[in-house]
């Protein structure tokens, strides 16, 4: 493989391996800021309890998961440089703009309060502890969205003009400048998407977590009986320890469903005009059609891996369903893969010059095998984040005394099964945004294509042997992480919660303190 | 040749803010360096100082390391060129770098949640290797920017990583470990308490002797054969007073005055380095006119100027904040905030004696 090939490899393997525990870190320490903000003004002392060791429990693997966050995030921002830096080059006046405010805005907030709200218990009244975690959550959502903005750039440059001088893209004050790229309209759409994918992902972590020692502690009951003290103390943490955060992440993964469903919708009709190519892939629509149907299931032959139309067979699908995704309407004309291939050959010509000045044949067809079936993994996923939010509702349905908890194996199996689930799709999701973007790393924006930038030519000018070097080790140092990560998130999450007890005399519960082992 | 020499007064003020977030995370996360070396010094006194150490950078070591964070990303955006050339034509010390600054980040989250010798020996040994290599790679970077390497016509580094590790640049490396470890030292010994204390002022002796030494032949020799003013002259002067006033200062126990000379010799080393390379940022060796400076690989004056109104907005808020922090974790961090091992068995045989005293 050429270095182009291995430098793809290992943009593609760290940034999916970024992206596993980011999104919980974002969704996560949302949702513990509103678990701890529970515990700081509920007037109940059981769910005061409750909530603080919730809290805690969740706090200790959000601190786990937020390392490594970091530590892979900082090889993303090198990464630009070191195998991309034609790309740099043409792209860093713009670019680094966004990647500069994250660092500024919210990487700074980020890590000083994390800090604090770590080490900072006891050492500050509650209640500006609890606004810590608050900052924390805030500035891990304003990362987000720098990062976002400046991805939106690559997929739909807005507020600057090349300069045929330099042959740069600057930001340019007639276009907006700064202000356009931060409220592109890419970003806009694409920001909320992420964001909800992070509660999802959060929500359904809660939710499996949380529902596996609910039924663990709803049989234990059974098991030594409701009348005695112990069963009773079981009975107690199943019911008002687990079941309000189990219910708590299924109100998380309910608000994160209609945001990406309401964001997905507004993305999928910008895409169908900011890049025509990417969303007909996703499709595997090769010819031009009038009311396309959406593809189910197709299947093709082994040259459907790569980029030919001519072996897709579509064997299920559903008619209009493409041009309603669209356009909402039904009967759209969508143009496919191949008459856009054509006509971006007669748009920007059918070779181009590469980074060492060779002519290179052009196909601008991106692969269709990956952007077919990451769009429909990402959607498929989702699927069981909705069982499991329907289920659980369901199991831990009523009120009060009758509050229902539950003690079905096959519902604690499917819980902790789904826990994955949304990482796959969030996966998926950037796969299939990345990969449809190809063989563009910036893509023209259809308004003013002369911004514009083909992969092959933002590549570093490095042998091969050079970037095999760097994507074995990062993979091998990253398999060996995950690893760790892997046996320390399932360690702290089997650990469970210490059950409240109450002191005889007093009838108080021993609420723990906020402070974290670290 | 001429314009590329004259940059605007914008460029050169950012070329002035690039050098301020390397000072900021030299000074800041310098120190973390030392004391993550210092995990060395004292490892035979076992875990549980190890963990006492560790500590005293536990809650601020995170906010440090997002200087160099920011800063590349503002290097990025202000000097893209620089930015480019730098990050690809680096590549290997790069990669070195990042593996290592990945499993840093790593030990000191992942350290104390999991209660085995075992697990704790490994990530100490991994914050030793956290603290000497970066600090060591960071010199060596250093070096070879203001020195130079070759560049080819298309912006390319042609040096190859065998290239970097010349004399001078290894005698950077050297440097940037020797002082970061007495700033750590220094830190140390203000941030502990008893023993540990005193062993750190009595350590900071004896490294604060080879710091001046290799500090001063390294901005000797960069002054003589590298620098582009003699004005540098004065922060090496600076630097020089500032280790020589140290040596008195640990020796009266007079730790923060002590941690403020270091502070004063690494943020003034940091001066001349940049202020030696101005005009430029990365000399070609090979051929001057291939050279990179502050007025040819940087970004427009309207990007210059939007992203100067960013940072006056923010940086501000940066500093208030980081400085609350430091105030909120101002005090010393004793043995007994980490228990050694066996401590909280200690704790639950007293609890369960006070159980059963009680229920008797």
């Amino acid at each position: 493989m050429e270095a182009l090939d291995l430098a793809r490899w290992q943009f593609g393997i760290t940034t999916v391996y970024h992206f596993i525990f980011v999104p919980l870190t974002i969704g996560l320490s949302l949702l513990v800021a509103i678990m701890q903000t529970r515990a700081v003004f509920s007037k109940d002392p059981v769910r005061k309890d409750a909530w603080t060791r919730m809290t805690k429990f969740f706090g200790s693997m959000l601190i786990v998961n937020f390392g490594i966050g970091i530590a892979t995030g900082i090889v993303q921002e090198f990464q630009f440089g070191m195998n991309w830096s034609e790309y740099s080059r043409f792209i860093g006046d713009v670019f680094g703009a966004p990647l500069a405010l994250e660092g500024l805005a919210a990487f700074f907030v980020e890590s000083v309060f994390l800090g604090l709200w770590i080490f900072g218990w006891g050492k500050m009244p509650e209640k500006i502890h609890l606004l810590t975690i608050w900052a924390v959550a805030l500035a891990t959502t304003a990362s987000a969205y720098f990062i976002v903005a400046a991805n939106s750039f690559m997929q739909h440059p807005v507020g600057a003009t090349l300069n045929p001088e330099t042959g740069r893209a600057e930001l340019d004050p007639s276009q907006g400048s700064l202000l356009a790229v931060l409220t592109n309209v890419t970003t806009l759409a694409a920001f909320p998407h992420v964001v909800s994918g992070a509660w999802l992902v959060a929500g359904a972590f809660l939710t499996g977590v949380a529902a596996w020692h609910m039924v663990r502690h709803h049989n234990r009951a059974r098991e030594l009986g409701l009348e005695t003290e112990e069963g009773q103390e079981q009975h107690l943490a199943a019911r008002d320890l687990y079941r309000p955060t189990v219910r708590f992440g299924v109100l998380a993964m309910c608000v994160a469903a209609v945001v990406l469903v309401i964001s997905g919708d507004f993305q999928a009709q910008i895409m169908f005009k900011q890049q025509p190519m990417k969303m007909a892939s996703a499709e595997a629509l090769c010819e031009t059609e009038t009311g396309a149907s959406f593809s189910i299931l197709s299947v093709g032959g082994p040259q459907a891996f790569a980029q030919d139309c001519e072996d897709v067979t579509h064997l299920i699908e559903v008619p209009y369903v493409t041009s309603f995704l669209a356009t909402h309407t039904f009967d759209a004309t969508l143009q496919g893969v191949d008459d856009l291939n054509a006509q971006y050959k007669d748009q920007f010509g059918a070779t181009a010059t590469d980074i060492h000045g060779n002519e290179v044949e052009l196909d601008y067809r991106p692969n269709l095998f990956v952007t077919y079936w990451s769009f429909r993994l990402m959607m498929g996923l989702a699927a069981f984040s909705g069982i499991l939010a329907l289920w659980t509702l369901w199991v831990t349905r009523g009120k009060g005394e009758n509050a229902r908890t539950t003690g079905s194996k096959l519902f604690q199996w499917f819980a902790v099964l789904a826990i994955p689930m949304p990482f796959f799709a969030n996966a998926a999701g950037w796969v299939f945004t990345e990969i449809g973007r190809q063989p563009w790393v910036v893509h023209p924006n259809p308004d003013d294509p002369t911004i514009r930038l083909m992969t092959m030519q933002g590549v570093s000018s490095h042998p091969g042997w050079m970037v095999l070097t760097s994507l074995v080790a990062f993979t091998l140092v990253y398999a060996v992480l995950a690893v760790i990560w892997f046996g320390m998130m399932r360690k702290a999450a089997l650990k469970g919660v210490p059950l409240a007890k109450r002191d005889p005399e007093t009838d108080e519960l021993d609420t723990p303190t906020l402070s974290f082992d670290y | 040749m001429d314009a590329m020499l004259d940059p605007t007064v914008l460029q050169t003020l950012w070329f002035a803010l690039i050098a301020f977030f390397f000072l900021g995370y030299f000074v800041l996360e310098g120190f973390d360096f030392g004391v993550q070396m210092n995990v060395a010094t004292f490892w035979r006194r076992g875990i549980g100082t190890r963990g006492t150490i560790l500590k005293t950078i536990g809650p601020v070591w995170d906010g440090n390391e997002v200087w160099v964070i920011t800063g590349g990303a503002l290097m990025f955006a202000a000097f893209p060129e620089w930015y480019a050339t730098l990050f690809s034509g680096f590549y290997l010390a790069l990669l070195l770098l990042l593996l290592v600054l990945i499993v840093r980040v790593c030990a000191f989250k992942w350290r104390d949640k999991v209660d085995s010798d075992r697990w704790k020996n490994s990530w100490d040994v991994v914050h030793v290797i956290g603290g000497f290599a970066p600090a060591l790679l960071w010199g060596v970077a250093f070096g070879n920017i203001v020195a130079g390497v070759a560049i080819d016509e298309n912006r390319w580094v042609t040096t190859s990583l065998l290239g970097l590790l010349n004399p001078f640049a290894l005698l950077a490396g050297v440097v940037f470990v020797l002082l970061f470890w007495l700033h750590g030292t220094h830190y140390l010994a203000l941030k502990v308490e008893g023993r540990l204390r005193e062993d750190a002022n009595r350590l900071a002796g004896i490294l604060v002797w080879p710091t001046i030494v290799a500090g001063a032949a390294f901005l000797l020799w960069f002054q003589l054969a590298h620098s582009n003013t003699w004005f540098t002259l004065i922060p090496v002067a600076v630097a020089a007073l500032a280790l020589i006033a140290a040596v008195p200062l640990h020796r009266r126990r007079r730790e923060g005055l002590a941690f403020g000379a270091t502070t004063t010799a690494i943020a003034a080393a940091v001066i001349t380095l940049f202020g030696g390379l101005f005009p430029y940022v990365m000399p070609a060796t090979n051929d001057p006119a291939n050279s990179l400076t502050v007025a040819n690989a940087s970004s427009t004056e309207h990007t210059l100027t939007v992203m100067l109104v960013a940072l006056c907005l923010f940086l501000p808020l940066v500093i208030g904040y980081t400085i609350w922090a430091y105030r909120v974790f101002r005090h010393r961090v004793s043995d007994e905030d980490s228990p050694a091992p066996g401590a909280e068995l200690l704790e639950k045989a007293k609890q369960g004696y006070r159980e059963a005293f009680e229920q008797g």
